[in-house]
């Protein structure tokens, strides 16, 4: 309290001097670049960007439309004939003896070149959840049985079954799609899909065990053995171990839309301009419950990804916007040219009364 | 001694009684002398304790504290609620983190802060002192000191408690003290032993027995009313007033005294300082409150997105949720289900209000208090003072004020007087070549040995009460408290009669070589309602009784028996007046031996009474200041300090209105007004007076006056219109009259108050502020402190008249002219900074919140959260504060150019860069540029490329290059350190993200490698940033060139300038012509303005401000 008193009262002389000290950052005097834009310079920076921009656009456009892809939607198209009612149809779904094969033709409209990546899309479906979402345990799908019970809390509903851990708990897993699909070429030839390599690398070398084998997994239940709520989608071969089951690999990379597309697989041959495909869907996974749809979708890729001209068409916008723009200003500024810093301030003055707040 | 003991023993019991009956009554404590030990439980030991905490309440008492504060118990709410793992969205860790953080980085300040306060403590209170126990001198712990004990003190010791000084090594019963850690005031103070105790040997002093009675303790350190008696065998005299010029109060330091003992009687935290200790309540600025309004509005926008989507996450969920078999929801939900899809929402949505708004501006407001303590254009070589910020919350206000209120001594003045001439029945000396010292008539005069003369010199040389002080060298410095008294002894000194030395009771002064000794019977103190002060002297040689007076001039004409003479006065003091000088008139009369007695008794009952002491003692003034004699008047000069003028305009142009509150009489002020620029001089300004010295005159004149503004301002008659008010008008109009009053100071934009108290001052700020204006006082001493604490920017000059109000104020500066450079340039970047940060901070996070809503929409309103929880912490406290924090550095315009056009001020005042519907273009950007990153990722990750930590990453970091380029857009001058901020923190973001994508067991593990592989992410990037910045930067420069505010007209001025510059210095002016063809035509334009454009006035106001004198 005093000692600071105490020191100010003390002879100045003895003390050293209170004066501040420069620099160029106390003082608020650090040199600065005060970008500030004329008409002139915002009229060619709006050119410019839309200088760039429209050829970017253009290029997307290009790279999306040089991606043949085959869409085929086959939920409705796979029911037999006689089956209409919604209650039917999960009858139908759910019942494990009637045959669900579906043989299909697809046409090439265009050659397609090796790989042609095989997937199946699913829509209004909510990966998304937020109760689906984190219904799994990262730390079991890596290290197995020995994760401890509280770790797999995050599983819930999907933690156990008849009270034991069920390997790979939670939601996710356990609603693994499980349509299948065989590909002929017309003469019957089979086309084969290559299944090894759909998911990610780092997925299957660090996320998901090699000596985790999947157990007490309610899918893998006969229906007629447990309640049929309890099964949900594809079942998981016990002998392989999680690292190597690439479907369920890829289907525990949630989608951020309720439509989304997984990879399936690859067909590592050219598809010829105007062949006609033959595919055996078994159509087994539910989505008649809640009105989804199911595609099977063939694609080559650009640089880009997949076709998806809304790059190409955004780029395009903006960029036509920019130069509609730089008209615009071109235009206002031609004809009434306003000499910056002028009397328009006037008004301001006027306005500005003692008691301001607007 | 036993005997003396007994004596005491018998005469007590009755005593006490008495005294607890009074105690019930009016008084506080009564102290027994040397017998600390007594009732040692009755009061407090000397345990000074300035702590806020012990170790023991620490934690709670300062969690309550934190909060106390409705950020603090939201942000702590939601907390909470994120430890519902059904409910929340994220770890919980990503709240508790920061909060933690922040709580206990404040929490950790305040202990620092308190245990330096229990350190202090600690050695005051265990300092040694010596101390009388029984009769027996003892060397005890300051802590151990209780009341009634007696101290002793050495020269140089600090006073461990407040006591009643008993002895001291000086014969007279003097001590000098130093009081520089109560009030500042550097200059010795002297203090009196009380007579009946005045010459008593050390011997005596320990046994020396007697009673005090004085009040509880209170704070108010210039009062001290007690009284005093001894026990036999000392000289049992009646009861003997104690006032503070007989006190010691804790914490004063002992000078140029060997040894000084004092009985203690207020003790540990009950002494003057320990009750006048204590925190002042926080102010609160225009902008934070602004701010909290906006948090207000976003709050409620928060609950009413958080119901909207929580009803339709609850519906989603009933009609569609149920049908999504993977989803799994229990057929029987718990009877809390209803609420938890709203809470959700709550939680998802609380980053709306950032915990980061605080910690930025709090930053940000210590870094503007450095910039002012800091700069070199506010440091005053002569004293060696820098400015100071000591309140380092409210800088931005400096940028809002609206009215100034300003002492006038020492303030806009030196406060360094200088006598210049005066006036001796009816006679002047001095004019405006010569000081009235330097007069050769009124040499002549004093040579005659003309006795009117030798009384008025005599008259200024006794009745003040200067200290002389004799240097080694024989030569004689005064030492005074008042700059009026010590001119007119110096001046007297001059004219040689002499002020030479000043004992407890008696005053030597040479008359012309001739020593004369006068005791000193009596003072009559001034006080501010006196206006006057008076001494009554015995003349040794003749033995005559007189009284002499001085004071302002209405004072004492009341009190003067010849009319005729007060007439002529009155007119040369109205003279000196118009020049600006402060006058005083001086009086004097003989005193006949029985009335002196007669009002001796009076004077006596007064001063010792406990209860309204300084009334009574006025009342008893008045009978013995009657009759006096007029002897004349003198003035002083107290010159304006530099730049007083200049500054004043600057800040009139600025939009700032100027009271001026004075105590000085009415002429003197409306001079001085001119003088300062505050009123124009005729005819274009005006100054209209309120007088009157009853209600109703009071009434008519301001009615009159208002009706005299109206008609000027609807006629342009004058430009300036000022009205002058004195105190007792003031009084009546404050009372009475405060519509009209109020009416009237809205026309004016100067008001001048003269002759006003300070609790007058203080009124008057309280009444601008109760009118919604910001105001700032600035004021000098002692008597502007309670101005200055009610301000809502309290300015202090250190200047003469000691550092107290410097002390009380939240910025002390040298000199009055610094504070354009505090308001015009630290107050108004610290509004822009604070205005940009704050409405930055909310729409950055709201950015984030947006997102948030919108992907609520396509997962099925359940409250996903699109980022994680490392994401979410890190995007408020590590990826955007960085470049944001820059922007303290930000200016707008040069120092240079605001200097020269304080009318942009204005703009600050009106709040126009922080308000609501600013905030509302905020809250639109942060919506379409929550629309833009949403859309534009959610449909170029569609598909085979839809998944969920890609997509996140890519939304997130397409708002940290928004943030980067918004942040761009708004700062006006790119220093190094904000190209570093801002690309910095661009890089940083990768940097971090790319080391969390390196670790295994993190959800975002490759997530960073794998997009920036991508080279539809960086097209994306480049697509979010185009679309997001392209309409909002059109738009800024579509009002930048059609609709300029005066802001950026002083920015294309400012550059035009620059360009002349370079032009300058690089060709020869002829490229200027030869361009302008083919330039545009508002290059063209500019450039015919060129030669007159930068240091033109830029308000064309058409006020033709010339210097006056």
């Amino acid at each position: 309290m005093s000692n600071d008193a105490a020191s100010s009262s003390a002879g100045a002389s003895a003390k050293p001097s209170r004066k501040p000290k420069y620099s160029k950052f106390t003082q608020q005097e650090l040199p600065a670049c005060k970008p500030l834009l004329t008409p002139g310079w915002v009229i060619a920076i709006l050119m410019l960007v839309g200088a760039i921009f429209i050829p970017i656009g253009a290029i997307a456009l290009l790279a999306s439309n040089s991606v043949v892809e085959i869409v085929e939607q086959y939920e409705t198209s796979c029911l037999p004939a006689n089956i209409t009612t919604k209650e039917a149809r999960i009858r139908y779904i759910q019942d494990d003896t009637t045959e669900k094969s579906c043989p299909m033709t697809l046409t090439v409209p265009k050659k397609m070149n090796n790989p042609v990546y095989v997937y199946y899309q699913l829509d209004h479906y909510y990966q998304n959840h937020r109760r689906y979402v984190k219904s799994r345990s990262d730390k079991q799908l890596l290290d197995g049985a020995s994760t401890s019970n509280s770790d797999l809390d995050s599983c819930k509903p999907l933690k156990q079954f008849n009270n034991t851990p069920i390997i790979p708990c939670g939601l996710i897993a356990w609603s693994l799609f499980n349509d299948t699909y065989l590909f002929s070429r017309q003469n019957s030839a089979p086309i084969p899909v290559n299944k090894r390599g759909i998911s990610w690398k780092s997925d299957r070398d660090h996320k998901f065990g090699s000596t985790v084998f999947p157990s007490n997994f309610p899918n893998n239940l006969n229906r007629n053995e447990s309640s049929s709520a309890f099964i949900g989608g594809a079942a998981l071969n016990v002998s392989q171990p999680l690292s190597e089951a690439e479907d369920l690999i890829v289907w525990m990379r949630s989608a951020a839309l309720p439509t989304f597309r997984k990879l399936w697989g690859k067909i590592e041959t050219d598809l010829q301009a105007g062949e006609i495909i033959s595919v055996n869907i078994t159509n087994v996974y539910n989505t008649y419950e809640f009105g989804g749809k199911k595609k099977l979708v063939l694609s080559t890729a650009s640089w880009l990804g997949g076709k998806n001209n809304f790059l190409g068409i955004a780029y395009l916008t903006v960029g036509v916007l920019c130069i509609f723009l730089a008209i615009v200003f071109f235009l206002i500024h031609y004809k009434t040219p306003r000499p910056l810093g002028d009397t328009s301030y006037l008004s301001w003055n006027r306005k500005g009364n003692v008691n301001g707040l607007s | 001694m036993a005997e003396i003991k007994e004596d005491e023993e018998d005469a007590r019991p009755p005593r006490i009684s008495r005294d607890s009956s009074n105690k019930e009554k009016n008084s506080g404590r009564c102290v027994y002398i040397n017998e600390g030990d007594r009732y040692p439980d009755l009061y407090c030991n000397n345990r000074v304790s300035n702590t806020k905490y012990n170790l023991w309440n620490f934690l709670p008492k300062n969690l309550w504290e934190q909060f106390g504060r409705f950020m603090n118990k939201y942000f702590l709410l939601i907390a909470i609620l994120q430890l519902w793992p059904l409910i929340t969205p994220v770890n919980p860790a990503s709240t508790w983190g920061p909060l933690l953080l922040i709580f206990s980085v404040s929490a950790c300040k305040e202990a620092w802060d308190d245990y330096n306060r229990y350190k202090l403590d600690k050695q005051a209170n265990e300092r040694m002192v010596w101390v009388v126990k029984k009769g027996v001198k003892t060397r005890i712990q300051a802590q151990d000191i209780h009341v009634g004990d007696i101290v002793w003190l050495r020269e140089k010791d600090e006073v461990p408690c407040d006591m009643i000084l008993l002895g001291s090594s000086d014969p007279q019963g003097v001590c000098y003290i130093e009081t520089s850690t109560i009030d500042g005031e550097t200059d010795l103070k002297t203090r009196v032993v009380p007579s009946p105790c005045i010459g008593l040997n050390s011997e005596l002093l320990h046994k020396i027995k007697g009673i005090i009675e004085c009040g509880y303790p209170d704070r108010d350190i210039r009062r001290f009313d007690a009284n005093l008696r001894l026990f036999p065998p000392f000289i049992d005299t009646d009861y003997f007033p104690i006032t503070v010029n007989n006190t010691l109060l804790q914490s004063c330091f002992i000078r140029n005294t060997e040894w000084a003992c004092g009985v203690a009687v207020y003790t540990g935290n009950e002494t003057k300082l320990g009750m006048s200790r204590g925190l002042p309540s926080p102010k609160l600025t225009a902008v934070d409150a602004m701010i909290d309004k906006l948090t207000g509005a976003i709050f409620v926008f928060q609950v009413v997105v958080v119901i909207i989507l929580g009803f339709a996450g609850n519906a989603w969920k009933s009609t569609e949720a149920d049908k999504l078999w993977y989803v799994h929801y229990p057929k029987a939900a718990p009877w809390y289900e209803f609420i938890v899809i709203p809470l959700r929402f709550e939680l998802l949505c609380s980053i709306m209000i950032p915990i980061s708004i605080k910690v930025s501006l709090d930053l940000a407001k210590s870094m503007y208090a450095k910039f002012i303590d800091w700069d070199l254009h506010m440091y005053d070589e002569k004293t060696d003072t820098p400015a100071v910020a000591t309140n380092t919350a409210i800088s931005e206000d400096l940028g809002q004020i609206e009215y100034i209120l300003t002492d006038k001594t020492g303030t806009l003045t030196e406060n360094l007087m200088v006598f210049k001439k005066c006036c001796i029945k009816g006679s002047c000396y001095g004019d405006s070549t010569r000081d009235a010292v330097k007069d050769p008539a009124l040499l002549r005069a004093l040579n005659e040995n003309d006795p009117e003369v030798l009384k008025f010199l005599t008259v200024m040389a006794v009745c003040n009460t200067v200290v002389p002080s004799r240097s080694p060298n024989g030569s004689i410095s005064y030492k005074a408290q008042s700059q009026d008294e010590e001119a007119l002894v110096s001046a007297a000194s001059h004219l040689r009669v002499v002020l030479l030395n000043k004992a407890a009771n008696c005053v030597e002064v040479s008359v012309l070589g001739a020593v004369l000794e006068f005791d000193i019977l009596d003072v009559l103190e001034f006080t501010s309602d006196r206006k006057k002060m008076s001494v009554i002297v015995r003349e040794r040689q003749t033995g005559e009784l007189k009284l002499l007076t001085k004071g302002a001039d209405e004072a004492i004409f009341s009190s003067v028996h010849n009319d005729q003479q007060v007439r002529r006065v009155a007119e040369i003091v109205d003279q000196y007046s118009q020049m600006g000088l402060r006058t005083l008139c001086l009086a004097w009369r003989d005193i006949r031996e029985e009335e002196y007695h007669d009002w001796s008794r009076k004077f006596k009952e007064a001063s010792s009474s406990i209860v309204d002491r300084e009334w009574k003692i006025a009342e008893v003034c008045v009978l013995m200041e009657r009759n006096l004699e007029l002897l004349g008047a003198t003035a002083i000069e107290d010159k304006l300090q530099d730049g007083v003028a200049e500054t004043i305009e600057s800040l009139r142009d600025a939009g700032i209105n100027f009271w001026m509150l004075t105590g000085d009489k009415q002429l003197t002020a409306a001079q001085i007004a001119l003088s300062c620029n505050f009123v124009l001089p005729e005819p274009q300004g005006q100054l209209l007076y309120v007088q009157g010295a009853t209600q109703s005159d009071v009434g008519a004149s301001l009615e009159r006056v208002l009706r005299t503004m109206q008609i000027s301002s609807t006629e342009h008659k004058y430009q300036d219109v000022a009205f002058v008010i004195d105190g007792l008008a003031l009084e009546f109009a404050l009372k009475y009259y405060r519509q009209l009053f109020a009416e009237l100071a809205s026309l004016c934009r100067t008001a001048i108050c003269c002759r006003v108290t300070p609790s007058q001052k203080a009124q008057l700020v309280h009444l601008v502020k109760s009118w919604e204006f910001r105001t700032l006082a600035i004021g000098d001493g002692g008597n502007d402190v309670r101005m200055i604490q009610e301000a809502h920017v309290g300015v202090g000059i250190s200047g003469r008249e000691g550092l107290q109000a410097a002390r009380a104020a939240d910025y002390s500066l040298a000199k009055f002219r610094f504070l354009k450079r505090l308001i015009l340039v630290h107050g108004r970047y610290s509004y822009n900074r604070s205005a940009f940060l704050s409405q930055y901070s909310i729409y950055k996070s709201l950015v984030l919140c947006f997102i948030q809503i919108f992907f609520s929409f396509v997962s099925g309103i359940s409250g996903t959260s699109l980022f994680n929880s490392f994401s979410l912490m890190a995007y408020n406290v590590l990826y955007t504060s960085v470049p944001v924090m820059a922007s303290v550095l930000d200016k707008d315009i040069d120092e240079k150019t605001v200097l020269q056009h304080p009318q942009i001020l204005k703009y600050c005042q009106a709040g126009r860069l922080l308000n609501p519907s600013t905030f509302a273009g905020w809250f639109g950007r942060a919506l379409f540029h929550g629309a833009v990153v949403f859309l534009i990722t959610m449909h170029v990750y569609v598909n085979e490329k839809s998944e969920m930590e890609e997509v996140s990453l890519v939304a997130l970091s397409g708002c940290i290059w928004l943030q980067a380029f918004v942040v761009a857009l708004e700062t006006s001058s790119f220093t190094t350190i904000q190209h570093i901020a801002i690309g910095g923190n661009l890089v940083a973001f990768y940097i971090f993200n790319l080391v969390a994508s390196t670790v295994k067991w993190g959800g975002m593990y490759t997530i960073m490698f794998r997009i920036c592989s991508q080279r539809a992410y960086w097209l994306t990037m480049l697509l979010i940033v185009g679309a997001g910045i392209g309409p909002i930067a059109a738009l800024k420069f579509f009002r930048f060139f059609y609709r300029p505010s005066l802001i950026n007209i002083l920015q294309y001025r400012e550059r035009r300038a620059r360009v002349t510059e370079a032009n300058a210095t690089s060709s020869s002016n002829a490229a200027s012509a030869t361009s302008s063809g083919s330039t545009s035509s508002s290059q063209r334009a500019a450039q015919d303005e060129e030669s007159s454009s930068v240091y033109q006035p830029l308000l064309l106001s058409t006020k033709d401000r010339t210097k006056r004198q």
